[in-house]
């Protein structure tokens, strides 16, 4: 095991430099290079032709889409669009790869010199982009042999090449400072914007776990005062936000802990294990790979047409962050309300749409923060599956708001729709559950709770107002909780005044 | 009658089918017949798929009783270069480490012939990976010049060539990276042409260089190349480099032959030393001829056309490196090696070592040189520029004429065996093609006669611009007219054709096929 | 001599070729004479030369993003030197990707 230094230690005596590199699996029909149908999954080796496959004799042709989306991408990222770019190849031996090169960009990428604004705890963090290419996927290998299922110990392994070919878009940051202890932090809130960014783009699934979004995080210490940068490593597998953050802090402790030593950092590629929560060295090359890298001979230049770029500019979907700012200011919330609600995946977009059924923005949130939140939780689902539509929260808070539940009752509204008793207006019908505002039937249970506590009943008319609650209790008790309590108290004074 | 087929023109045979005075099945079958009777000796065909022509020979015969109408190259034999895939076909490349590999799919030239009636007879011979000057680097051994057997039939494209030759197929199909068509048309007495990069679809060809690779037409004549390139060329939007643009008027310029007034640029950089006087000799008095026919003959310079060779061997082996990398006995093709203890690593170095042969080695390793990091610069990137200096030198020399001329090589065939242990001797042959290959041009090598020293055939180069592929062949067709005397190979003829089968007799059902024996 | 048996050794390595001594041997003194006929190249190479990667100025070549046929998984694996699952079968690897 890693020795580890405390992050504490490592702050108080270096500062992180972070690079992430992250993939992005296009969500388009077809592949980067061939028609072949670009839908995960699929029987094995079904989705390939002889361009994916490599066969002798194939040829690649560009997907227009995918071109679409690397501008679009770069443009969100507030990137410059190259007026000319090409492919390269980057050639090394691999069995995944079916031409044993990889068709990607090199030193012409098709978006360059961006930035892009992550917020952590009310703090904004500037992002510079170095480049978005474009590339295509690998196909998948499955290790058979040697217990584990790892490539360590296997006796052969298998290939499904379905994946080969997929667009994939790389977006390298340039080295990212003065993070300070948030540098983990910043990792993550920059690939859950960059989650956000794809899927309001429309480009990308971006699930992590699907691997649809792989981040390749490097990270660097130098120490405090000093401006030369350190040697870094790079950590793979990262396949969680959460995994993100949890890796960086532990390689920052790492390589801290070395340096502490007076030792060196090796340069290397280091794989994240989720299990254990630690990285570990892989393969180490005896020498730096050679690429060997050279514009590709079988595709063409590509040379955006300005005015095309132009079109894709103006028709950007409204980006994350400006959206949220957009809500905030219309819903009213506090920047720490808002920041529960980042903080709840899904919320932000059920809020808004309960808010656009009708109910006020704070009820919204006050529904899938609080009560929905906590049963996703219990059922270990993300919020959004949790069962209960947004149209269906703004008829129960309409419910509340017209005085026919109350909070309480609410919730036992929400165990009827869960339990498929059909909308909140039928579960408060056949479970009975509108509060009692009928003066008769309150009249008589007021009644009752003043005989039974006299006691109280005496002081309240002495005065002391405050203990009416211990008889608005009882009678809620006596209601089963159905009980329309402003209209209990007026009643009790009434007739205790 | 069977004789008279094998030395017919494409053209010819292709109007007697469609005027049904002759059947594609009996046109196949004796072209069949000759194949069995001396490939032995020539050995043109890696593969012969004498089922598959006849079926396809028969399938036109019935659309054409049908009263279909049909190009006018329906249901002529053609002899396919192995570097085509051909589904369902064995298809090699003349390497080890393809043997026996079917491909599932068909290259866009190959489905166009398919589509135009053509009939498919079999798969010809070429240096391994159409590497080579000589098909002397085949994996299934060389090829023979139809001429004098002791002699190179040119390469990579030998087979092709030889098959023409030797009257065993009318028609055929090669490949041009930096001579493959041009050099075997010279040596042999036949006609090739590279047409412009991007005219003809590379998809389904197998890669040597991307950048330099292209398909084009072979026959005896100018008239039949011609009628080929129309079936072959045009747009293929499964090939990014495919030019999308009209197919140049290549039959109409091929029956016209008429070169008045046209300008003609005799290249001075491509002669003197090195070649042959026989070579110089021919060529002069084709130029002769073309200036009595009309052309303004001026002489040109090309200054950079010097460094073209050295440009040309790394550009294309760098390709090379990175097009032959999927050859790595995972997917398809040889795997050697593989005991159960070694990783694919060790596979992947064994099977290439043992299903490459030398050139490819050679070519491979000077590839990966030229692009690794700390000689990118002076090797690759050089050449690079190299290459846009011969474009430029292109350009300069079409501002003053409207096309260009040369010997195709610089001799004639030399014998088998003579270059193998020097392959800058070999790479030598092709210092007239590559420049073309560089710039992307229009380029074909036509008879010009047969060199006094030895009786062999000598080529004449015509380089047109890009997309004027109809100059080449305008030039082509009033050399063959002003040479008179028909074409150069029937002075093969009878010797190729006699003993020929009266009814042209059917193979029988072993056919050839070397590759797969292999 | 510009290229040396180790370094023949190395690229041969780099470009997954096996290698005997004897073909070491014969291979490494013809490549030196090749790289050295072709050296030429940096003489006229200027600085201000534009590298030509493409016969032709084509740009902007793209394709619709419509879905096609793929081929048949039978045929996809019927040249596969072996196979398992429908997938293709290869030795064990030693390390991981690029």
């Amino acid at each position: 095991m890693d020795d580890l230094l405390t992050y504490d230690a490592v702050l108080a005596r270096f500062d992180p430099v972070l690079g992430l590199e992250v993939h992005v699996e296009l969500n388009t029909a077809s592949k980067m290079f061939c028609g072949c149908d670009n839908t995960p999954g699929g029987e094995p080796n079904t989705t390939t032709c002889p361009v994916c496959l490599g066969l002798p004799g194939s040829l690649p042709v560009v997907n227009a889409h995918a071109v679409e989306s690397a501008i679009r991408i770069g443009l969100a990222l507030n990137c410059q669009v190259a007026p000319w770019c090409r492919f390269a190849r980057k050639n090394y031996f691999y069995p995944d790869m079916t031409k044993d090169f990889q068709t990607s960009q090199y030193d012409e990428p098709i978006c360059f010199d961006g930035w892009v604004d992550v917020e952590v705890e009310g703090e904004t963090f500037r992002i510079e982009i170095e480049r978005v290419h474009m590339e295509e996927d690998a196909g998948k290998l499955s290790h058979v042999g040697g217990g584990t299922g790892r490539i360590v110990g296997a006796e052969y392994s298998l290939v499904d090449y379905n994946r080969a070919g997929t667009p994939l878009m790389e977006i390298v940051t340039r080295p990212v400072r003065g993070l300070g202890a948030k540098a983990p932090a910043v990792g993550r809130a920059y690939m859950a914007m960059l989650r956000d960014l794809m899927r309001a783009l429309g480009v990308s699934d971006a699930r992590m776990e699907a691997g649809n979004m792989r981040c390749d995080a490097n990270v660097s210490l130098m120490p405090t005062g000093t401006a030369e940068l350190g040697t870094r490593t790079e950590t793979k597998n990262v396949n969680s936000l959460r995994s993100v953050e949890a890796a960086l802090t532990y390689e920052m402790r790492r390589q801290g802990a070395i340096l502490a030593e007076g030792g060196r950092v090796v340069q290397e590629t280091r794989h994240w294990h989720e299990d254990g929560e630690y990285t570990s060295p892989g393969r180490n090359k005896e020498q730096a790979e050679d690429y060997r890298y050279f514009p590709e001979p079988d595709l063409v230049p590509i040379a955006p047409d300005p005015a095309w770029v132009e079109e894709l500019r103006a028709s950007l979907p409204e980006l994350p962050a400006r959206r949220r700012a957009r809500l905030q200011e219309a819903w009213g919330f506090s920047d720490l309300e808002m920041r529960d609600v980042l903080g709840n995946e899904g919320s932000l977009d059920l809020i808004e749409a309960t808010v656009a059924a009708g109910a006020p923005p704070a009820a919204a949130r006050k529904w899938w923060l609080g009560e929905l939140a906590r049963r996703a939780n219990e059922a270990g689902v993300e919020l959004g599956a949790v069962g209960v539509t947004p149209e269906q929260v703004a008829q129960v808070q309409g419910l509340v708001d017209a005085g026919t539940v109350n909070d309480k009752l609410a919730r036992s509204v929400f165990d009827g729709v869960l339990a498929g008793e059909g909308s909140p207006e039928e579960v408060v019908a056949s479970r009975g559950l509108a509060v009692v505002s009928d003066d008769g039937a309150l009249g008589e249970a007021v009644d009752a709770a003043i005989a039974a506590n006299p006691d109280v009943a005496d002081k309240i008319r002495a005065g002391k107002v405050q203990a009416a609650g211990a008889l608005i209790g009882a009678v809620m008790k006596q209601m089963k909780g159905k009980a329309d309590a402003a209209r209990v108290r007026e009643l009790l004074l009434e007739r205790l005044s | 009658m069977s004789a008279a087929i094998l030395t017919a023109t494409a053209s010819d045979l292709g109007r007697r089918i469609a005027a049904r005075e002759l059947t594609s099945v009996e046109v196949t079958r004796v072209f069949l017949g000759q194949i069995k009777r001396v490939d032995a000796d020539v050995h043109a065909f890696l593969h012969v798929d004498a089922e598959g022509a006849l079926a396809q020979a028969a399938a036109v015969d019935a659309r054409l009783d049908a009263g279909e109408e049909l190009g006018p190259l329906a249901g002529v034999p053609l002899a396919l270069k192995d570097l085509f895939c051909q589904e369902g076909v064995p298809t090699t490349a003349g390497s080890q480490i393809l043997a026996g590999w079917r491909p599932p799919y068909s290259a866009t030239v190959t489905q166009r012939l398919l589509d135009a009636g053509i009939v498919i007879l079999g798969k010809t011979n070429l240096d391994e990976f159409a590497m080579g000057s000589s098909t002397e680097n085949s994996a299934f051994g060389a090829t023979h010049n139809p001429w004098d057997l002791d002699r190179i039939p040119g390469g990579s494209g030998g087979g092709s060539s030889a098959a023409l030759a030797a009257f065993e197929a009318p028609l055929a199909i090669g490949t041009d990276t930096g001579g493959s068509i041009r050099q075997p048309a010279s040596v042999t007495g036949t006609v090739g042409v590279k047409p412009t990069y991007g005219g003809t679809s590379r998809y389904g060809v197998i890669a040597m260089a991307s950048s330099l690779d292209q398909p084009g037409p072979c026959a005896r004549t100018v008239l039949d190349a011609a009628l080929l390139h129309a079936v072959i060329a045009g747009h293929d939007p499964m090939d990014s480099t495919s030019i999308d643009a009209p197919v140049p008027p290549v039959v109409d310029a091929a029956r016209s032959g008429d070169v008045r007034g046209l300008r003609v640029g005799v290249v001075r950089e491509l002669s003197g030393e090195g070649y042959a006087p026989g070579v110089e000799q021919r060529f002069g008095e084709a130029v002769a001829l073309l200036a009595q026919a009309g052309a303004e003959i001026v002489e040109v310079s090309c200054p950079h056309f010097g460094y073209a060779l050295g440009a040309y061997y790394l550009i294309m082996p760098s390709e090379v490196s990175s097009n032959l990398a999927r050859y790595d006995a995972m997917r398809y093709g040889l795997r050697a090696g593989d005991d159960g203890t070694r990783s694919a690593e060790e596979v992947m170095n064994l099977t290439r070592g043992e299903g490459f042969g030398d050139e490819v080695k050679r070519r491979v390793i000077i590839g990966t040189y030229a692009l690794s990091s700390g000689y990118y610069d002076a090797y690759y990137g050089s050449a690079q520029k190299v290459r846009r200096l011969i474009a430029s030198d292109f350009d300069a020399a079409f501002e003053q004429v409207d096309v260009l001329v040369s010997p195709s090589t610089p001799t004639t065939a030399f014998r088998l065996g003579e270059r193998t242990a020097d392959p800058l001797a070999m790479y030598a042959s092709d210092l007239c093609t590559i420049p073309s290959n560089m710039a992307g041009n229009a380029s074909g090598s036509f008879p010009c006669g047969l060199a006094p020293e030895d009786g062999l055939p000598v080529g004449f180069q015509v380089m047109a611009p890009p997309l004027a592929d109809d100059r080449v062949y305008r030039v082509g067709a009033a050399l063959e007219r002003a040479l008179g005397g028909g074409v150069l190979t029937d002075r093969i003829a009878e010797r190729w054709t006699a003993g020929a089968a009266p009814d042209g007799s059917a193979p029988d059902d072993t056919a050839r096929d070397r590759a797969e024996e292999a | 001599m510009a290229l040396t048996t180790a370094d023949v050794a190395r690229l041969a390595e780099l470009a997954r070729i096996a290698l005997t001594p004897e073909e070491l041997e014969r291979l490494a003194p013809q490549l030196d004479v090749i790289l050295d006929a072709v050296a030429s190249v940096s003489e006229v190479a200027t600085a201000d030369t534009e590298p030509m990667s493409h016969a032709l100025p084509l740009t902007n070549v793209f394709r619709d993003d419509v879905v096609t046929p793929s081929l048949p998984a039978a045929a996809v694996l019927a040249g596969a030197p072996s196979v398992e699952d429908g997938r293709f079968r290869v030795p064990r690897i030693l390390g991981e990707g690029a």
